[in-house]
């Protein structure tokens, strides 16, 4: 008889415990947006689903001096509602907020998103344009890993037996830094991103880039950094020719396959667009502030 | 007739009579009944695009506890009917069997194999791992062209090809070739000054229904069964199970649920045989639904084509000749529908000269079923887009190159018959000056135009109409209901009655409550079932009127009947409807009005839609910015589902150009089974679609109405493609015009 | 597998039930529950047809297992209109013919009042957007976005 049993711990110890000492998979449940559709196609096989939404710590985001505290099981909808968190990291929140449509919005969460670990998951690309990091705890203690390290293949990621990912840590940006964050869709909502960049900008009082950082999804096994792209960026005044070079960068760096989304012919071209566009928008937001 | 009549009902915007329990959730969809002790379905399928069966075991399956029955194709009956008509198609009885459970071959990945039927559908679904299938593993073919070279893997070693001048020896995968001719086409290229010649392709698409299959069944073995199922027809569910099965159709009651969208494709039958045979074998009602995965691998679809189409036209924009090569996937079993596809290609349009030539040819995917209008957008797709080609070349604009060769009444059709009256030229005139059409378009957009036409078609219906002892009426038909058309139907009896609408009740019966009524499909239903209802109408009021007759000791002639009241000529005496029904106790009993007809005279339908597009010419994403779709209804009877059918026609027509397409492996198993990677346009994908109702009257149907769900799915894939083209300033030809081919196109050119 | 107790509210009304760990929430209302208002188009959260709301917030029933339902407050179609009359989001669906099969039709209400709650005063491409996880095949969202709107209308009291 298969045996799928649901836990909904209240603590995080609690669910350390659970994910620890499971003899079958362990399951970690936060929006269900993917694992409730793998548990229907893998109904006859045994695992553990240990809840991770009845922990307070886990549902709860806040924004200090030292930046934003994700709660990596918060829904998207209720992330995404957060002006005071939108004003400082829109390309973060806008990625949330592409996530499927406004139903999964209302369960997915970022968390999930990144433990999904899949090449094409949207908030990756913008948490490693923004330097965060996940502060891990599991049986053996705490460890802090940062975003960009984390996802480690298609679908897999760093985490051992029996741990999860406690916060998410994005650092507060300088003066003059915005962010941005686009993927490519053959229609408007709902699709998987063929490709997505995301665009973090700091900008001079006198315009010139002082610092950058870039990140691709969905156009290798994991999303990446591409310092080349920053590289290109820094020092100038994120004219026309410093965003080709950013593009070219960007293209340069991508590492896609060719499959019912796109061809990688077709990801290695069109990333290089979104980067240099998510540039011009990050930029245009910087000088905003 | 019906000339600038005054109408108390037609043209009105009424609320439909089945609105309130489609806003509760209320309506009965097919996977919405239960039944006590009823268990669950579930059907194995081939993990092989191509395969012999050479062995079968269900032993493992049978003795474990949880299943309560199996059934394979040898529990059918071996059937030695041929075929018949269904909807506007041919169904082949021993094809059918074969796709409903395969037999020696499976012949796409999906094939169904064998089914199970258990208390719960997890136990369902966990059982069917127990059935051992020994399988000899063959090439599967995937692509017309290869499909059709004389070295190909062969589906059906007893294909042989139709329609050629000599049977031929050897099998084929090539079912059928069709030839149509006109006038004298080498001559009709002689007198051409300017000649377009182009290639398309078009992929395998579904219909795309929101609603997966489903039915729950009761096998009675000495009484009669019953099967409910959401399905578009369900005399011919029963006629087809019925055959299937080797059960009098005495035997067998079909009760058509509230259809979650069929286009087409819910005309013929998946899991009601297979789920009839489970609940014999176990002496239970059982229920059957598809997934969503399963309604793209083993049901619909519309079928992919490649095609070659050559017009010529003198300089002054006289067309002299139109030849085409089509050639129609077929899927698992002969019966793409190649031949409407050959016939509606050219009709928009009034040339001596035309030849088409079709292919009809089986590959290893799910077995095509009819969608919307089947095989006039492939074959109408091609020959807009060198209509628009050819406009280009001559320099003439494209509605007054149309103007100048449009198909009008008295022209030879193709195909056999001179058409009757239509509203072609009207469409197009409406086109010229709609607003679209006169505004300017900005950097990076482009637009397209193109006409369609789809006969539409007539057939049998049958209406009885009871009226209550309180005056008030029911309707009562045969016509599942696809889009509202239970509204236009309440509203024709109200207009031919006199009574107010709120008193009439439409009702779709099931097999047993009301005589065979065709399919819903081929646009039939307003005019069909509609012509049936006015003349079930009609003997409601002849009768009404005798009975006032008695009444008034006068005889029917002498009483007149006007807005659902009876006057006596004579004495100026007044009886409604209401009072009539009243007595009818007295004057001789309750009155039903009643009609059994095969209709003829079904119009067709021309329309003609403008797209405009906008381009992101560095990622190759299309918008479609503006869109305006005009067709002649002959006459509206609800404008708001008239209008509706424009819209959802234009809409699946721009997911079929932009996006939509089946992704197979080599080893033909489908990649995007699902609405992820299936692309269906979104409601954030599209503009509002403006319509424009063109109205000629089809003298055949009391109101003057035409059929018109089906042409507007036939404009668009030329529209779209050609705006796309104009944008880009690149021809496309191939669709879907998805971002990467539209980019590509756009690189090559530069 | 031993079934789960779970102990919810669904339009107002407490409920119990029992289900696998592993159901979807959208078999719970449909086949333990016969709330069938609710349907499925897809099972994998790509058409909304089994929209819900969770707690006030929009979510796919397919994507929420049954047992998550416990101590929560769910909204189905079931629960749109009072027991005597329409909301006003159900008639103007009627009078826009904003239907044809009318599959999509329980989804699209209950997302449109989840909407309209959240943005009163939504424009037409807010609309489009907010409604683009409901797939429509038959109407081409026409008719359905002029009834969103004329629902706002109302609702805001600006008729």
């Amino acid at each position: 008889m298969v045996s799928v049993v649901y836990e909904a711990p209240d603590s995080i110890q609690g669910a350390v415990a659970l994910l620890a000492g499971a003899e079958v998979p362990a399951r970690p449940l936060a929006g269900g947006t993917d694992l409730v559709i793998q548990l229907q196609s893998q109904k006859n096989e045994p695992c553990l689903v240990v809840d991770l939404k009845k922990i307070p710590e886990l549902m709860e985001t806040t924004l200090d001096d030292e930046g934003l505290h994700l709660g990596p099981s918060m829904a998207c909808a209720e992330f995404s509602s957060r002006d005071d968190i939108r004003s400082i990291y829109p390309g973060l929140v806008e990625a949330a907020q592409l996530i499927g449509s406004t139903q999964v919005q209302g369960r997915a969460s970022v968390g999930g998103n990144l433990c999904n670990s899949s090449p094409a998951a949207d908030t990756i690309p913008a948490l490693i344009a923004n330097k965060a990091s996940c502060l891990i705890v599991g049986p053996s203690g705490e460890r802090r890993v940062a975003v960009e390290e984390f996802v480690t293949g298609v679908g897999e990621n760093c985490l051992e037996k029996g741990e999860l990912v406690q916060v998410i840590n994005v650092p507060r940006p300088a003066a003059g830094t915005s962010d941005a964050y686009l993927r490519f869709i053959p229609r408007t909502e709902m699709d998987i991103a063929v490709a997505g960049a995301a665009a973090s900008i700091t900008l001079d009082d006198d315009g010139t880039c002082s610092a950058a950082r870039f990140s691709i999804g969905a156009v290798a096994p994991t999303a990446i950094l591409v310092p080349a792209a920053a590289q290109a960026l820094v020092g100038t005044k994120v004219d026309v020719a410093a965003l080709e070079a950013v593009a070219d960068a960007a293209s340069a760096a991508a590492n896609p396959i060719s499959d019912r989304r796109g061809t990688a012919e077709y990801r290695r071209h069109v990333v290089g667009v979104l980067a240099k566009r998510a540039a011009s928008i990050a930029a245009e937001r910087a000088r905003e502030k | 007739m019906s000339e600038a009549r005054e109408y108390k009902y037609i043209g009105q915007r009424t609320i439909r009579p089945d609105g309130f329990d489609k806003v509760t959730g209320r309506a009965d969809f097919g996977a919405d009944l239960s039944l006590p002790g009823m268990i669950w379905g579930k059907i194995l399928r081939s993990p092989h695009a191509h395969a012999r069966i050479n062995k079968i075991d269900t032993s493992k399956a049978e003795a474990h506890p949880d299943v309560m029955a199996v059934v394979t194709h040898q529990d059918f009956p071996a059937v030695t009917a041929g075929g018949f008509a269904v909807g506007e198609g041919q169904v082949d009885f021993k094809d059918l069997s074969k796709n409903v459970l395969a037999d020696d071959k499976v012949l796409y990945h999906g094939h169904p194999i064998a089914a199970i039927a258990a208390k719960t559908e997890a136990a369902a679904e966990a059982a069917l791992s127990l059935i051992d299938v020994d399988f000899e593993v063959l090439k599967p073919v995937l692509d017309i062209a290869e499909a059709m070279k004389p070295d190909a893997p062969l589906l059906h070693a007893d294909l042989f090809t139709q329609g050629l001048a000599e049977q031929p020896e050897k099998a084929s995968n090539i079912a059928s070739r069709m030839e149509l001719k006109k006038g004298d086409i080498e001559a009709g290229f002689a007198a051409a000054e300017v000649i377009v010649e182009r290639d398309f392709s078009t992929p395998t698409v579904h219909q795309g229904y929101i609603e997966p299959h489903a039915t729950t069944v009761r096998y009675e073995a000495d009484g009669q069964s019953m099967v409910w199922c959401s399905t578009q027809g369900h005399f011919d569910v029963r006629a087809i199970i019925s055959t299937l099965l080797s059960m009098d159709l005495s035997k067998l009651k079909v009760i058509a649920s509230e259809i979650g969208g069929g286009f087409g494709a819910k005309t013929t039958v998946y899991l009601e045989p297979v789920a009839l045979m489970l609940s014999k074998k176990s002496g239970r009602p059982v229920k059957m639904a598809m997934t969503r995965e399963e309604v793209f691998r083993a049901s619909g679809p519309g079928s992919a084509t490649r095609s070659r189409v050559k017009i010529g036209a003198r300089k002054d924009g006289t067309i002299t000749a139109m030849k085409a090569e089509l050639n129609y996937a077929a899927g698992a079993f002969k019966g793409s529908p190649m031949a409407p596809g050959c016939m509606t290609a050219f009709t928009p349009y009034d040339v001596e000269n035309m030849y088409v030539e079709g292919y009809d040819v089986v590959v290893n995917k799910p077995k095509a079923a009819a969608y919307r209008a089947p095989g006039a957008p492939q074959a109408e797709f091609a020959a807009e887009m060198v209509i628009n080609e050819l406009a280009d070349e001559l320099g003439i604009d494209p509605i007054e190159f149309r103007l100048q060769n449009a198909a009008k009444e008295g022209t030879q059709t193709i195909y056999g018959p001179k058409l009757k009256v239509v509203g072609l030229v009207e469409c197009l005139e409406a086109a010229k000056n709609s607003p679209q059409y006169k505004q300017a378009l900005a950097e990076n957009q482009g637009r397209g135009l193109a006409s369609g036409f789809w006969f539409n078609i007539g057939g049998q219906s049958s209406v009885v109409i009871n009226m209550k002892p309180d005056g008030t009426g029911t309707i009562i038909e045969g016509s599942p209901d696809i889009g509202g058309s239970r509204a236009s139907m309440q509203m024709m009896a109200a207009e031919e009655l006199g009574i107010d609408i709120s008193r009439l009740t439409p009702v779709v019966a099931d097999t047993e409550h009301i005589a065979y009524s065709a399919t819903t499909g081929g646009s039939r239903t307003t005019f069909a079932t509609g012509m049936a209802v006015i003349e079930a109408a009609q003997d409601v009021v002849r009768q009404l009127k005798e009975r006032a007759a008695a009444v008034w000791n006068v005889t029917a002639e002498q009483v007149e009947w006007e807005d659902g009241v009876a006057t006596n000529v004579a004495s100026g005496e007044k009886l409604s409807a209401t009072e009539i029904c009243q007595s009818a106790e007295k004057t001789g009993g309750q009155v039903s009005g009643r009609a059994n007809i095969n209709a003829r005279g079904a119009g067709p339908s021309f329309a003609v839609h403008l797209c405009d597009v906008e381009v992101d010419k560095e990622t190759g994403k299309t918008d479609v910015v503006r869109y305006t779709a005009i067709q002649d209804a002959g006459k509206a009877i609800h404008p708001s589902y008239v209008e509706g059918q424009y819209q959802g026609g234009a809409a699946q027509g721009i997911g079929w150009a932009l996006n939509e397409e089946y992704i197979y492996s080599e080893d033909g198993v489908m990649e995007n089974a699902g609405f992820l990677d299936y692309r269906i346009p979104l409601s954030s994908d599209l503009p509002m679609i403006e319509t424009v109702i063109v109205e000629v009257p089809n003298s055949f149907h009391p109101f003057g109405v035409r059929g018109v769900g089906e042409t507007g799915i036939i404009p668009p894939l030329a529209a779209v493609a050609t705006a796309v083209s104009d944008a880009i300033g690149v021809r496309m030809g191939d669709l879907p015009c998805s971002p990467p081919k539209v980019l590509k196109a756009i690189q090559d050119a530069s | 597998m031993a079934k789960t107790h779970v102990t919810t509210s669904i339009n107002g009304e407490a409920t119990e039930f029992l289900c696998e760990p592993n159901e979807t929430l959208l078999a719970v209302l449909r086949n333990e529950l016969q709330l069938t208002g609710t349907k499925e188009g897809c099972g994998s959260g790509d058409c909304g047809a089994c929209s819900v709301t969770m707690n006030g917030r929009l979510v796919c029933s397919c994507l929420v297992l049954g047992v998550e339902a416990e101590g929560a407050e769910i909204g189905t179609v079931e629960g749109i209109s009072n027991k005597e009359n329409l909301h006003v989001i159900q008639e103007k669906f009627l009078e826009h013919a904003a239907l044809q099969c009318g599959i999509c039709t329980p989804g699209l209400i209950v997302s449109t009042k989840a909407l309209l709650e959240e943005n009163p005063d939504p424009t037409e491409e807010e609309i489009r957007y907010y409604l683009a996880g409901n797939l429509c095949r038959c109407t081409g969202y026409d008719k359905i976005i002029r009834a969103v709107m004329d629902s706002a209308v109302v609702m805001r009291g600006d008729a």
